[in-house]
């Protein structure tokens, strides 16, 4: 009985995110490329994979360490934008307290934005914890190998790929195809506007603190916006 | 502080921020006046992240197609990202546009 039900969990639970692959192979070759460009070199830089595992801080981390930016402002500006995730943690704590001790400290490392996607939504037909920590663990795992994999790929090619191509120009466009997605109203509108729109304001600002900055404006208007909007 | 250090301090911070409501605050409830700018992160942080990357030249706003292809070849990109939400296709549409800039301007 168990049995079967942790496999169907894990089964489904890799099926849910096997669709959103097609968005997150080319994201890893993208990483694994600027990796093996990076000041940091390839491997430590690709370590972040396995070490941080969170697409958008890994390759903000390479590219403000490559910048020359103080350490400090580095991880603080990765810390800004992985906090979404105690959004994720706050909302799937509620489930994660039924499964084992263990368990509940270690699965949170394999937390994803669309791990925690197709899972929030199944928890919402289904009862079984053991089916729901299955199911978690069935997707998440499925993305932690695929980022990994595309990482190493990205890696290899990224070393026979000539800068006269423009391939960091890549970089926005990965940044693009989550931004986009990521408006679903008027506020959210406002805060990528107004996240945009300081940070190159801010572009300069000492230290490299131009991006957060922006992105914590872009908040405050976001939050603003939608006060009075209410 | 070296690269290491760096990197390794934000995969312990990155972890703990998953672990916080999982495994250590527990029952408690996030408050409202937490969880609503957790909202707007995701928006506003890639936004900051993609306009300079894009609009900005040597430091300054450059929307020449001739001087910065990569402001012009952002648009299109981002017309396909609304329309299609495709990643290869954004990433094909966009690496495309700028290198066909590069070679006509």
């Amino acid at each position: 009985m168990t049995d079967s039900t942790r496999r169907a969990g894990t089964v489904d639970g890799a099926r849910a995110v096997a669709p959103l692959l097609i968005g997150v192979i080319p994201f890893g070759l993208v990483f694994g490329i600027v990796a093996a460009g990076s000041a940091v070199g390839p491997w430590l830089g690709g370590s972040t994979s396995v070490i941080i595992f969170a697409g958008a801080a890994q390759l903000a981390t390479l590219q403000l360490i490559d910048a020359g930016i103080a350490g400090a402002v580095v991880i603080a500006t990765a810390l800004v934008i992985n906090s979404r995730h105690l959004m994720y943690s706050a909302a799937l704590a509620p489930h994660f307290r039924e499964f084992p001790a263990i368990v509940r400290f270690t699965l949170p490392y394999v937390l994803t934005d669309q791990a925690f996607a197709v899972s929030i939504v199944r928890y919402g037909d289904v009862n079984d914890p053991v089916y729901k920590q299955w199911y978690f663990t069935g997707a998440a795992l499925t993305l932690w190998i695929t980022w990994q994999i595309s990482t190493v790929v990205g890696i290899v090619l990224g070393a026979q790929v000539p800068a006269s191509w423009s391939l960091d120009f890549a970089i926005p466009l990965v940044f693009l195809v989550l931004l986009v997605p990521s408006i679903k109203s008027r506020p959210d509108l406002i805060a990528a506007v107004v996240g945009g729109g300081v940070a190159v304001a801010a572009a300069g600002a000492p230290y490299g603190l131009g991006l957060m900055i922006g992105a914590v404006s872009g908040v405050v208007a976001g939050v603003i916006a939608q006060r009075v909007m209410r | 502080m070296t690269d290491l250090a760096i990197i390794l301090t934000i995969g312990i911070g990155t972890y703990l921020l998953r672990l916080s409501f999982i495994g250590i605050l527990g029952d408690r409830t996030m408050p409202d006046w937490a969880m609503v700018p957790l909202r707007f992160v995701a928006p506003a942080v890639l936004a900051a992240l993609v306009a300079p990357a894009v609009l900005l030249k040597d430091g300054a706003v450059d929307l020449s197609p001739v001087t910065n292809p990569r402001a012009l070849a952002a648009l299109v990109a981002l017309l396909i990202a609304w329309k299609t939400k495709n990643v290869i296709a954004v990433i094909v549409a966009g690496m495309a546009a700028v290198w066909l800039l590069q070679a006509l301007l």
